[in-house]
């Protein structure tokens, strides 16, 4: 299968953590500085050991996580 | 580059102005992929509700009509009965579906109306700020129930979906939630049947979501996905109340 690429779009993200706690490897990790709203946003701590499972993107509540398939992961 | 994953082209660009790790977004995001993927945009007229997602025509890109506080039932039913060409759903909270608008939704599902529901039900007054609602489980604290909601008072929770499931009006309902992938892609599924039936013009369809309000129910939002696993779904069980096949 090819590799599948997770972005997260930072300003969206109010730092919920429900990504991370889906994430079945536990690589999403919140980043130690803010965003434009104040949050701490989620993002891959390890892409490389991303699957593209998708559960982070199915619990996103601000649509943050687009994922595309293709890319250097 | 093949996308996996992005905004569906019915949810327009806004950022949404709930809570973190409030539900209703996840909840948005289903109703616009089922919209799109049912290639329904062009045709879809969304009935919003008062409470936390009355600012939903901000975010759904459709022909949107904001309905008084639990009336979006009869709204609906006004404009699928007009312009029956149309794809009508009522997106509504508990406040707005299960107490103030509680005849509406009733004589809806009793008549057999062609629409389809999205209920969302997270056992509060979000909007207003956390006050009881006829679907505060038993124990539950808010605002007006400080010491938790107690059954001498105030009476019991309402199971909205298994009290329609008697009205013969109706063709189907299902309650669901969102506090992980596996239920978020059921919750979807059961969104895309409800969204059917009114296209094959079967009559009334309801989908209750479970769904978690962090900010009023005072937790974070990782607690608040365990009050929903462990808390609420053994209130509010899961499953397919009513069917097309059932009523066929
Ligand atoms: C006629 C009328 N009565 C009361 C209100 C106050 N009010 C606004 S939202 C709301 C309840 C909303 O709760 P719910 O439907 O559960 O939605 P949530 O905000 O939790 O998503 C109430 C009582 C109002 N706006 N109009
Ligand atoms: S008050 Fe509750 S229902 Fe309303 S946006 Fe916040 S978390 Fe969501």
């Amino acid at each position: 299968m090819q590799k599948r690429k997770v972005i997260f779009q930072e300003d969206l993200c109010k730092g919920c953590e429900l990504c991370k706690i889906a994430c079945p490897r536990g690589i999403i990790k919140m980043a130690d500085y803010i965003n434009t709203m104040g949050y701490h946003p989620a993002q891959l701590s390890e892409p490389e050991k991303c699957s593209g499972c998708l559960s982070c993107a199915l619990m996103c509540p601000d649509v943050v996580i687009r994922v595309e398939r293709g890319g250097v992961a | 580059m093949a996308v996996v994953f992005e905004r569906p082209k019915s949810l327009k660009e806004t950022k949404f102005h709930y809570c973190p790790g409030c539900h209703h977004g996840i909840i948005h995001r289903l109703v616009a992929e089922v919209i799109d993927e049912l290639k329904l945009q062009e045709k879809t007229i969304a009935i919003l509700p008062v409470g936390c997602a009355v600012l939903g025509y901000e975010y759904f890109d459709v022909d949107c009509i904001e309905a008084a506080h639990g009336r979006a039932p009869a709204v609906a039913t006004g404009v699928k009965r007009c312009r029956p060409e149309t794809f009508v759903f009522t997106y509504q909270g508990d406040g707005d579906l299960a107490s103030i608008g509680t005849a509406e939704i009733i004589h809806a599902a009793a008549r057999g109306e062609n629409i389809s529901v999205i209920y969302v039900n997270n056992a509060i007054y979000g909007m207003t700020g956390g006050q009881m609602a006829p679907t505060t489980l038993l124990g539950q604290k808010t605002t007006t129930s400080p010491q938790g909601r107690k059954a001498e008072l105030t009476g019991y929770p309402l199971r909205v979906c298994e009290m329609l499931a008697t009205l013969q009006g109706v063709t189907y309902l299902e309650r669901t939630s969102v506090h992980d992938p596996k239920h978020v892609r059921k919750t979807k599924k059961a969104i895309k049947e409800a969204f059917q039936v009114q296209l094959a013009g079967k009559g009334f369809a309801l989908v209750e979501v479970l769904s978690a309000c962090p900010t009023n129910w005072r937790m974070s939002p990782e607690r608040a996905l365990d009050f929903v696993k462990n808390q609420m779904i053994n209130y509010y069980p899961l499953g397919v109340f009513k069917s097309l096949e059932e009523v066929e």
